[in-house]
């Protein structure tokens, strides 16, 4: 189940580096520098990409394509201002340049990626990297942009003084690649070593590296003067925050409106591909599992493959387009208040795609407690999979009227409430740790505000096709597993050779027996089901519920909402919905937590504050509603 | 917005770069944070001697961005009051 993660298939493991044959290259430089997008494309893998300082932050492996079967292996490691470790993130790098990765060789190679918008800022890195004297490429990214900006700079005589070869790159166009190629096939001679010196005091460093981008002709570009532009607005102290909430109320507007004709056609897709396998098969065990058992659970799912693809649409336009790190200035206020730091909203906003990479992500905060509050408060966030469950349920009970002008629906805005409600918990969580078990000293925000640039599309594309895979895998997986076991137990004991009723199978029998603790909160044995299916991850409950109903005698065709609205009442929908908002369903994240916080405590407690959270909360709403 | 980084040090020429105002510049002098947190700004560019310019900041004033050798890095005001300014 770790398909949460924002790589299905794409995060090759770490693989043992053994045979002699096989050169390892790694691929360093400062953050936000482009070492991901060159990863990409030298090796068609689909690791993360955005506009932000700390994106990757783990190492990852991949064959490098290559003409002529080199066999090459990079990897990918997170962005380090300079090779002294301070975070759990710098520290990859440093172990894996250094050889004490475990599974992992010591380079052969190195690939130093240098920003060449900001060359003398970045070189003191090449001095202390090429001290390694680790056959080494210095690639100078961004060349599009530097150029577009007025820069310059000779690659021949930087070369001549770093004594390394340099090539002038564009990682996200593909110029320069093949040079790339050629180092990695060993196409490059190296110039003479020079010496370099190494030295530890950052003033004589940065003087070193003035005088070298002088030598090399260094012209540095002009200021972004869109960047400034933008900044004029999104940072303003009434335009800023005002075109925040239009922009985040037009993304749910879009998620329920604009996603709607899609999953039209996707449904009517499902169903008719259910039509069609009854009308095929022969009536008995087998139609009724692959019709009424796998084919209503994982079909139910399958539905809201558009809304989340449309919700990854936007996040990743809003992270690539570095938009993320100034909404996490305006945040750092909040973060302030209940004691953590602005660094901690960059996880905290990407677990409103996923929980799992947004806890992977807290390993670039420095301080062990805030990362630890940070890990504890990310499932509170609204992520991917919470939204078939919310979109169902809103769908079924809640009239779609004009709510705030023409643009924001009644739907639309209580979709949005739900991400407030789940927001609003972690920020009083974290208040509560960091006040308490969690206290520490405050730590100081620093972080470096990126360019704005335009989304590329070939960064959207792939992280689209990456998530339908991870969503497709999920449904063929976890959501088709959890359909053949409730079938089965739907099925048995046979009555007279038959099927049950599903109140007096297995399955309806483990209903009811955990309907007393649920019943305060105003759902009946069939929800129940869906809450202990939904243990594994969220969504299964949609699966669960689609099962369920397409094995009940009397199915209705108007399909699940129709039926759920005979089942709950509408405070038991505003119950539910609470539930799902608190309540830590998702096996992959408890796992993530254990490995990320190292053993079960943490892990534990959050599961079972969050449980208690949701059922208190739960019963509360399901009282005030009715 | 200057009203919220309001020091009282303005008297004789600011004496950190939280007495800047938005566009204003300064010169580094030094840093007075623990050595570890000194070293990661000067990495980032806030080396002694210097310029560095007061850029936006988040509504409220706080943090704020600093312009320093060709980057913008964000700083919180209990940052900056430890970056101490060359006296004019
Ligand atoms: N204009 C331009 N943008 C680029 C280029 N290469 C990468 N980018 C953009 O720069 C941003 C950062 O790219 P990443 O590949 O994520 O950078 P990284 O070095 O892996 O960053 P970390 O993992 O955070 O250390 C993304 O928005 C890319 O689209 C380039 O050559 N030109
Ligand atoms: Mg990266």
């Amino acid at each position: 189940m770790g398909d949460c993660h924002e790589c299905a298939g794409s995060c090759a493991p770490a693989s043992a580096g053994t045979a002699a044959t096989h050169k390892l290259v790694a691929i360093i430089g400062p953050p936000n520098a482009g070492k991901s997008t060159l990863f990409n494309r030298l090796t068609g893998l689909r690791q993360k990409v955005a506009n932000f300082p700390g994106v990757t932050v783990e190492h990852h492996t991949g064959k490098a394509d290559l003409p002529g079967g080199h066999d090459v292996e990079l990897v990918d490691l997170p962005g380090v201002y300079s090779l002294h470790a301070r975070s759990e993130d710098e520290r990859v790098s440093h172990d894996v340049l250094h050889g004490k990765m475990p599974g992992l060789k010591r380079p052969d190679g190195v690939i130093l990626i240098l920003d060449a918008t900001n060359l003398s800022r970045h070189l003191p890195l090449a001095a202390s990297v090429l001290s390694l004297r680790i056959p080494t490429l210095v690639v100078l990214n961004m060349a599009d942009d530097m150029r577009q900006r007025g820069g310059a700079v000779d690659t021949g005589a930087l070369a001549d003084e770093l004594g390394a070869p340099v090539v002038l790159a564009s990682a996200s166009t593909g110029e320069g690649v093949e040079e790339v190629a050629r180092f990695l096939t060993g196409g490059i001679g190296v110039p003479k070593p020079v010496e370099l010196p190494v030295l530890q005091d950052v003033p004589a460093c940065r003087q070193w590296a003035r005088e070298v981008s002088r030598e090399a002709g260094y012209t540095h570009p002009a200021p972004p003067v869109w960047t400034r532009r933008l900044d004029a607005v999104f940072l303003h102290a009434v335009w800023g925050p005002l075109s925040f909430v239009l922009v985040v109320g037009a993304v749910f507007q879009t998620i329920f409106t604009g996603a709607r004709p899609l999953m039209d056609g996707v449904e009517w897709a499902v169903a008719a591909a259910g039509g069609l396998m009854r009308a095929v098969l022969p009536e008995g065990v087998l139609r009724s599992l692959l019709v009424d058992g796998v084919w209503s659970g994982v079909g139910a799912v399958l539905v809201f493959m558009p809304q989340i693809l449309l919700l990854f649409l936007f996040i990743t336009v809003l992270e690539d387009s570095g938009y993320l790190a100034r909404a996490a200035l305006i945040a750092d206020r909040t973060m302030a208040r209940v004691g953590l730091q602005g660094k901690s909203f960059i996880p905290l906003l990407s677990a409103y795609a996923c929980a799992v990479p947004a806890i992977m992500a807290t390993r670039t905060i420095e301080n062990k407690r805030d990362r630890i509050a940070t890990i504890l408060i990310a499932p509170f966030m609204t992520c991917s999979a919470r939204l078939p469950v919310y979109t169902l349920i809103i769908a079924a009970f809640i009239p779609d009227r004009q709510f705030i002008g023409p643009f924001v629906h009644t739907r639309a805005a209580a979709l949005m409430g739900l991400y407030v409600l789940g927001f609003a918990a972690a920020v009083l969580t974290a208040k509560v740790l960091k006040s308490s078990i969690l206290k520490s000293e405050r730590t100081p925000f620093v972080l470096e505000m990126p360019p704005y640039r335009v989304p590329s599309w070939r960064t959207v594309g792939l992280r689209l096709y990456d998530r339908a895979l991870a969503f497709l895998k999920r449904a063929g997986t976890v959501i088709l597993g959890v359909s053949v076991v409730l079938w089965a137990l739907a099925s048995i004991p046979l009555v007279d050779g038959k099927a049950p009723p599903i109140e007096q199978s297995l399955a309806g029998t483990l209903g009811r027996a955990i309907e007393p603790l649920i019943a305060p909160l105003g759902f009946n044995w069939k929800i129940g089901i869906g809450l202990v299916t939904s243990l594994a991850a969220r969504e299964v409950i949609v699966g669960t519920l689609g099962t369920i109903y397409g094995m009940e005698p009397d199915k209705d065709s108007a399909g699940l909402q129709a039926a759920l609205q005979k089942d709950l009442t509408f405070a038991g929908a505003v119950a539910l919905l609470v539930f799902f908002a608190f309540a830590m369903q998702c096996m992959s994240t408890l796992a993530v937590v254990r490995r990320e916080t190292g053993g079960w405590k943490w892990p534990a407690v959050q599961f079972a504050y969050m449980g208690a959270l949701a059922w208190l909360c739960a019963l509360a709403a399901y009282r005030v509603f009715s | 917005m200057q009203l919220s980084f309001k020091n009282g040090a303005r008297a004789n020429g600011p004496a950190s770069l939280a007495d800047l105002g938005e566009n204003e510049e300064g010169t580094l002098e030094r840093i007075d944070l623990p050595a570890d947190f000194a070293h990661r700004l000067m990495e980032l560019g806030f080396v002694p001697g210097h310029a560095i310019t007061v850029a936006h900041s988040a509504p409220g004033g706080d943090p704020r961005v600093f312009r320093v050798d060709g980057s913008e890095i964000a700083l919180r005001r209990e940052t900056a009051r430890h970056i101490l300014l060359r006296k004019q």
